[in-house]
């Protein structure tokens, strides 16, 4: 299922010429409500082509950094730039770029699905011979060609999630702007939903994507940026990430007998951090490398330990990489 | 071929812009529109015949209706229609920017192309073209006053540009309030209080300031002071401005109060018929109500553009 969506209308060529930009340029990005302070000073720079994931707790001023991108809301200060075009002074030229999935949207529930389509496709001003030729093929993209003349207001909610995935494609946008658009969705259409965006990936499309969960994130995303309270805690490309991880690993060593006695063995060796001691036997908090490791078994046998097991236990995600990048989004 | 059918889009896309055709489509899918439709005939028909009914009654035993009765049906039959379409205006402009807003649509409509411009307007148009299909489908209740005669098919249709004209006003001020309120509910609620306000508020408040200043003359003793102005007071009302339309001397009543202590009226015109001057405020209103909404459907993003 090999989908290629080519619209040569006019948004490429009018998109400015700014081929060196960077996709997301964002600067001291700050916003306020009122007294209270949504977004504290945000520094982001995505390069194209870049599927960066944005991670947070609720609240921590995800959906408001992209509605400020999707020039819905004002920032009280700071700059933002797509494409190289500022999103307060030239917003339409913005809203060219972007294809925006918000977190929560509604439908219009008399349309039809290609109705829904074409009325989107109108809108960005494609020609309707165009969108005919076009709108079969995003239905095809997010699996809804057989729905195609069904309401809107008939289709599940996933169905619908994708369809607005669709939408937001019609006038083939450099960048995709999603917000948690796997919110609400079952496992089997989270699948679904990352198929489509690897293959959005492939097509050289920059995304940015939320979630609240970083695992999610972290196997179909190139960069992850934490954002808490308002403040990017923490930015960092996944594979550097994921290899730093390999490095910080929890080996669990099951002994038959002289637990205590080990764990002082353990105590003692290099690139031990931590030692906790359970019933299910020792877990060693390890900075080290493979070499490290084996060097720490090879320890314990000569030291006459009688090992059952000795394995690495499945890390947490987000607890490392909290750790690994702690500061790292400040001041870069 | 191809040619003429570009052209042909061209144009369409032209007259009818996306939201234009989205809002049209949507709103003749509705079963609402169906019944807001019969609702109005039903209303406007039950109206006129038990107008009819209650004057045959009275009018014991005379068969004939003559002119004058006729023409005083129509006057009725045209403010019942202004009433109707002071309770719809409001009711079908209010929520079509803050209804798309609750229903979570709003934002996506916002980040297309469409101008704010074209947003407003083409909402602002299409109810207008609803209201307008809906008036035009009482013609039929006209007819029985063609019937008798009395009314020239030029007043006719003087009242119904007035209508569409009182429309485009209210339905102006209900866009206005449904793109400055976050909630439909408040929007209805506001755009009703000023419709009541412009119909039934002016014309209390042109009598209360009328008895004031006429006590005030009085007790004075002097020459009754010549306080026209406030006939003003009822430029802004559309149903005296509607009757200023059949009766050009209602002008002339409601600026020249001094009438009463001479018990004739002074011979002088007013500048403007009551009709002009409401045709007049109106415009200016209605586009400072347009460009209101069109500058607050999006957040007004360039205040720094502006400052530097
Ligand atoms: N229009 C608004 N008025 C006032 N406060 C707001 C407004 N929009 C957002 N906020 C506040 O700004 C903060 C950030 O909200 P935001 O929606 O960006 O969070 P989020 O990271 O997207 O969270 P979630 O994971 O729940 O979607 C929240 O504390 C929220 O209460
Ligand atoms: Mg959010």
């Amino acid at each position: 299922m090999k989908t290629t969506i080519r619209t040569d209308h006019e948004a490429r060529a009018a998109a400015p010429a700014a081929a060196e930009s960077p996709m997301i340029e964002i600067r001291g990005l700050c916003k306020q409500f009122g007294a209270f302070q949504a977004l504290n000073s945000i520094d982001l720079v995505i390069p194209k082509g870049t599927v960066f994931g944005f991670v947070g707790p609720n609240g921590a001023g995800k959906s408001t950094t992209m509605s400020i991108l999707a020039t819905l809301l004002a920032p009280t200060s700071g700059t933002a730039k797509v494409g190289g075009c500022d999103v307060t002074r030239h917003p339409k030229q913005v809203r060219k770029l972007i294809g925006y999935m918000p977190d929560f949207f509604g439908v219009y529930d008399q349309f039809k699905a290609t109705e829904y389509l074409h009325f989107y496709g109108a809108s960005y001003g494609i020609p309707k011979a165009e969108r005919a030729r076009l709108i079969p093929q995003l239905l095809e993209l997010v699996n809804l060609t057989d729905k195609k003349d069904a309401y809107v207001d008939t289709l599940s909610r996933g169905m619908k999630q994708r369809l607005c995935l669709a939408r937001c494609l019609v006038h083939d946008p450099e960048l995709l702007i999603l917000d948690e658009p796997a919110s609400g969705l079952d496992p089997r259409a989270r699948i679904e939903m990352r198929e489509i965006l690897k293959e959005l990936k492939s097509m050289g499309k920059t995304i940015v994507i939320s979630s609240h969960i970083l695992p999610e994130l972290a196997e179909m995303v190139d960069e992850i940026g934490v954002i808490e309270h308002g403040r990017m805690v923490a930015k960092g490309n996944v594979q550097e990430i994921q290899s730093r991880m390999r490095v910080k690993r929890i080996l669990q060593i099951r002994l038959a007998g002289r637990e205590e006695e080990a764990e002082q063995y353990l105590g003692g060796r290099p690139f031990v951090n931590r030692i906790l001691r359970d019933g299910r036997g020792v877990h060693v908090h390890f900075d080290g490398h493979d070499e490290e490791q084996s060097e720490l078994l090879h320890g314990l046998i000569e030291q006459g330990f009688r090992i059952i097991s000795f394995s690495e236990a499945q890390t947490n995600l987000e607890d490392v990489f909290l750790e690994i990048t702690k500061g790292d989004g400040e001041g870069e | 071929m191809k040619g003429t059918n570009g052209c042909a889009d061209k144009w369409r896309s032209r007259l009818i812009n996306p939201v234009l055709g989205k809002e049209f489509t949507l709103r003749m899918r509705t079963v609402r529109s169906m019944w807001a439709l019969f609702f109005y005939l039903l209303a406007i028909g039950l109206l006129a015949l038990g107008y009819l009914y209650v004057t045959r009654m009275s009018s014991s035993g005379a068969n004939a209706f003559n002119p004058d009765e006729s023409r005083i049906m129509f006057i009725f039959i045209s403010f019942v229609q202004l009433g109707l379409i002071a309770f719809m205006a409001p009711g079908l402009t209010a929520g079509v920017i803050s209804g798309e807003r609750e229903k979570q649509t709003l934002n996506l409509l916002l980040t297309t192309q469409q101008s704010s411009a074209s947003i407003v307007i083409s909402k602002l148009v299409s109810s207008l073209s609803f209201m307008a299909l809906i008036t035009l489908a009482t013609m039929p209740v006209y007819s029985i006053v063609f019937l008798f005669g009395g009314i020239s098919p030029g007043q006719l249709g003087m009242v119904f540009l007035f209508y569409w004209f009182t429309m485009l006003a209210l339905g102006s001020f209900g866009i206005l309030f449904s793109t400055l309120f976050k909630r439909t509910m408040l929007a209805v609620i506001v755009a009703y209080g000023i419709t009541l306000f412009l119909f039934g508020g002016t014309a209390f408040l042109y009598l209360i300031v009328s008895q004031i200043m006429e006590e005030m003359t009085r007790s004075s003793g002097g020459a009754p002071g010549d306080f026209g102005w406030i006939g003003h007071l009822l430029a802004l009302n559309p149903g005296a401005a509607l009757y200023s339309l059949f009766d050009p001397e209602m002008t002339r009543w409601v600026f020249r109060m001094n009438m009463g202590s001479g018990g004739s009226l002074s011979t002088g015109q007013p500048a403007l018929q009551l009709w002009q001057e409401f045709l007049i405020i109106y415009s200016i209103l209605i586009i400072a109500a347009v460009l209101t909404a069109i500058r607050s459907v999006r957040p007004r993003l360039n205040k720094k553009s502006k400052r530097a």
